[in-house]
């Protein structure tokens, strides 16, 4: 073949060998196809392992704050139980080291979550007992009268 | 003037030279992928709703943009609740205000926009609530989208973001029909629920289902037979989201309506 031929096709063929090295050393070593096949489990392997070191904030565990709270646990006995400690005292992180002190959101409106009376025939919102925040002593933290822990009327403070 | 003998020699040494680097870039036999495809042991995520139980607290929504680090304030969420009220006159209403986040507390639905609709209560048909979240599909179309392959299936079929090396372009936000994709404000990247992939993987629950205090979200593994949820999805009347799309999604929903997309 003559020059004019030859001369073009060493520039096509130095440019894939330059795309091929140039991907070699770009795409990370555990770049490859897993589990899911070509389609889906296309992905750096260590990707996952991101997910699964990811912090975990909520601990949900009632045995981890009854250790230390145990005088709290009155709540089992009443139709609050049902609700984990860390909805209204935050995540735990890593306390009691950090945080030291965990906040208690005492907003009315943490309380309206549920106990404004929204009557949803097909929800179980419905058969909630709730207030009209409006009339019931607006400005008031719930908790001024009501026992979060102990929340049945009869035993209001 | 080319030769027959010379048109075929370098013909030969073409085929040749071009085969070399399909055997680089590695592409798998259709044997390899079918074997691939076709795990049948271990976990396989998915989620059971029941909607009857749900009663619109966001208690699960606060709880998980806590635990994922959402912006609390972003109007964005991996997780939220749609509030569906059917009236007497044949109009329906749906609202998810903030996402649910600080639950539902007005009887007024949140039309947008600043404006609000007056619902009274004797005009109600039905009305409940609807947690969504990412139904982790078992053909994801965000997956097929990438263009890059940051977004990938796990082997027990969580849908995943590979953070470091998503270039932000979107389609896969564009591809989801359950709009559960969105862009993280803060890192500029492609962000969905993973079922707390960190939590499901230490043997905890994910946040939203530990911070429901009335049972209406459930995890559980489909691939075992003895696991509650799987009996409840086999031997119950359960429905998923627009199973017309072929998704199949594994988000199962208890008291599904026609409305609900």
């Amino acid at each position: 073949m003559k020059g004019h031929v030859w001369r073009p096709l060493y520039a096509v063929i130095c440019l894939v060998v330059l795309v091929l090295a140039a991907r070699y050393f770009m795409v990370p070593k555990d770049f490859g196809i897993y589990e899911r096949g070509y389609m889906y489990g296309f992905h750096r392997k260590s990707a996952e392992d991101y997910w699964k070191t990811f912090k975990v904030k909520y601990q949900f565990n009632t045995d981890y704050c009854r250790d230390c709270h145990a005088e709290k646990y009155s709540i089992m006995q009443t139709p609050h139980a049902i609700i984990h400690c860390e909805n209204c005292h935050g995540p735990v992180l890593d306390h009691p080291t950090d945080p030291e002190k965990l906040s208690v959101d005492k907003k009315r409106e943490l309380c309206l979550r549920c106990h404004l009376p929204l009557s949803y025939p097909t929800s179980g919102r419905a058969n909630i007992r709730g207030v009209d925040p409006i009339t019931h002593n607006p400005g008031i933290e719930c908790s001024a009268c009501h026992n979060p822990h102990m929340p049945s009327l009869e035993a209001m403070k | 003037m080319i030769s027959r003998r010379s048109f075929l020699k370098n013909a030969i040494k073409g085929v040749a030279g071009l085969s070399i680097p399909l055997s680089i870039i590695g592409i798998a036999g259709p044997r390899k992928l079918f074997a691939l495809n076709n795990v049948t042991a271990g976990v396989r995520w998915a989620f059971l709703i029941n909607t009857y139980k749900c009663v619109g607290c966001g208690l699960c929504v606060k709880a998980c943009k806590t635990e994922n680090e959402i912006p609390y304030d972003a109007n964005v969420t991996r997780t939220w609740i749609e509030r569906y009220v059917h009236l007497k006159d044949g109009r329906v209403f749906a609202d998810t205000p903030k996402g649910g986040r600080d639950g539902f507390t007005t009887s007024k639905i949140d039309l947008g926009e600043g404006r609000y609709q007056d619902i009274d209560e004797k005009d109600i048909d039905k009305a409940f609530f609807v947690p969504k979240l990412c139904n982790q599909c078992e053909n994801p179309p965000c997956v097929q989208v990438c263009p890059v392959g940051a977004t990938f299936q796990a082997s027990d079929g969580v849908v995943l973001i590979d953070r470091s090396w998503c270039i932000g372009c979107g389609y896969c936000i564009m591809a989801c029909p359950y709009g559960v994709r969105f862009f993280h404000p803060v890192l500029q990247v492609a962000e969905k629920c993973n079922f707390c992939y960190h939590r499901i993987n230490k043997g905890l629950k994910p946040a939203c289902v530990d911070a429901c205090p009335f049972g209406a979200r459930m995890i559980g593994n489909i691939k075992d037979p003895e696991d509650p949820v799987t009996k409840v999805i086999m031997a119950e009347r359960v429905n998923v989201l627009k199973s017309e799309y072929g998704t199949k999604p594994q988000a199962y929903y208890i008291g599904m309506d026609e409305e609900v997309r």
